[in-house]
């Protein structure tokens, strides 16, 4: 059944700070709400549980991208055409930008926000791979002040995350420079434009020039409750060479390390595969 | 509360919910009903509108993020009398056929042609990745944007 519309409340804070203020005078009372492609598609079938919004669209502070020697923060407000046309982006963290291209399609692109994407805590968002595999920290903002925190620790269970009542997503950090030599990114879904991910795998790796793997990154999306670093495959890769029991082997360490579920996209045998199937594609790819 | 914005060069003011969506206040408040809509969860495209010059799923934006900004919608791209070079392009190649489609068709055609005045096939799949049509198979409708851009140019 639709959502009766008047049973909603949104406000429109003049600043950044009227938001933190309002959030925390009573925490809980408010849920921010940004371009709304996740809310409103919700909205729309009736539920929606939380009434109250603050439309936080305007804010400026949360739709820059700031390119700095060592790192590039790019505020939650981004939407992913403007991840899409940063060049900075598009030059260094080139997941991200396969991320957002996949996302829905143009008219989704121009309005859904990389903080959006991340507070609507699903584990098939599209963007949370890559973060996870470029190691990003997360930015989050109260009126108390900001707190970093690496990406790879936010997400703790399904829909559920470190993120108080009190704060909202300020931004994302991305380190520049971190020597990776290889990059990939690989969503599985029914169709390349608007389909939501079956398996999601976004990896990156440094190998030397003896073909050894220095260190890997490995990002998994829709094979967890939550959007996965799969440490425990990484682990095993550390330092090995690049040789087919090696691929086995990791292979099988990333099987036992998700925990994949039978819903309406897929099911769980097909996500093991799949899942499989990618870490080794990328594995494959380190050779060259 | 409140909304006052443009819609085809026109102010408009309207009295609203402000989660109302976009779409219906078209429809219901301003009898722009050029507009429509389809599955209502942004995977159809038959309710994109241009907000800010920016394609947008008039179904999932609230309307009181809508303040201030400027709405065009199929009965602001061209009359019967005077049509948009992009609506004469669909009608010469077939691009409508039931007609539920087509006005997010056109503006999604709008958007891709002004980011990309000359987009090739691949670019024009893109380009209107979002919107669905059951009826013409989409070929008829890529031509329509092809020979839009050759018109435009």
């Amino acid at each position: 059944m639709r959502a009766f519309v008047p049973d909603y409340e949104m406000k429109t804070p003049e600043s950044l700070n009227e938001t933190l203020q309002l959030l925390a005078r009573q925490p809980g009372e408010w849920k921010v709400f940004a371009g709304g492609t996740d809310l409103m598609v919700v909205f729309e079938t009736g539920k929606l549980a939380h009434k109250k919004y603050l439309n936080i669209n305007g804010i400026k502070e949360l739709k820059e991208i700031a390119v700095n020697e060592e790192d590039v923060m790019i505020g939650a407000g981004c939407t992913y055409r403007q991840i899409q046309e940063n060049p900075v982006i598009r030059q260094e963290f080139p997941m991200l930008v396969d991320a957002a291209k996949l996302t829905g399609a143009v008219a989704i692109q121009n309005r859904g926000t990389i903080g959006g994407n991340i507070a609507n805590m699903s584990p098939a968002a599209d963007s949370p791979p890559a973060l996870l595999a470029y190691d990003a920290d997360i930015i989050l903002l109260s009126i108390k002040g900001y707190r970093v925190l690496s990406y790879k620790y936010f997400h703790q269970a399904y829909k559920q995350a470190d993120l108080r009542p009190s704060e909202i997503i300020m931004a994302v950090r991305l380190k520049r420079n971190q020597g990776m030599t290889h990059d990939y990114y690989r969503k599985v879904g029914t169709r390349s434009a608007q389909a939501i991910s079956k398996v999601c795998l976004a990896a990156t790796a440094s190998v030397s020039r003896s073909q050894r793997i220095e260190w890997v990154h490995l990002g998994i999306g829709s094979v967890a409750a939550i959007p996965l670093r799969a440490v425990r495959t990484e682990h095993f890769l550390f330092q090995k060479s690049l040789t087919p029991e090696v691929f086995n082997e990791a292979r099988k360490t990333l099987l036992a390390e998700i925990t994949p579920i039978d819903d309406i996209r897929s099911d769980a045998v097909y996500r093991q595969e799949v899942a499989g199937n990618l870490l080794t594609e990328f594995l494959e790819s380190l050779k060259s | 509360m409140k909304v006052e914005f443009k819609l085809n060069g026109q102010d408009v003011s309207v009295e609203a919910p402000p989660m109302k969506r976009l779409l219906d206040v078209l429809r219901e408040e301003l009898s722009a009903t050029g507009t429509k809509e389809g599955c209502g969860e942004g995977e159809c495209g038959a309710c994109s509108v241009m907000m800010d010059q920016v394609l947008v799923n008039s179904c999932l934006v609230p309307i009181s993020q809508c303040s201030g900004v400027d709405i065009l919608t199929v009965e602001g791209l061209g009359t019967t009398e005077d049509l948009h070079p992009i609506q004469q392009s669909f009608l010469e190649c077939g691009g409508a056929q039931c007609g539920i489609c087509t006005p997010g068709m056109l503006m999604a055609s709008l958007e891709l042609l002004n980011r990309n005045p000359n987009p090739n096939e691949a670019q024009i799949r893109e380009g209107l990745a979002g919107n669905l049509c059951r009826c013409t198979g989409y070929m008829k409708i890529f031509d329509s944007v092809k020979k839009a851009a050759e018109v435009l140019k």
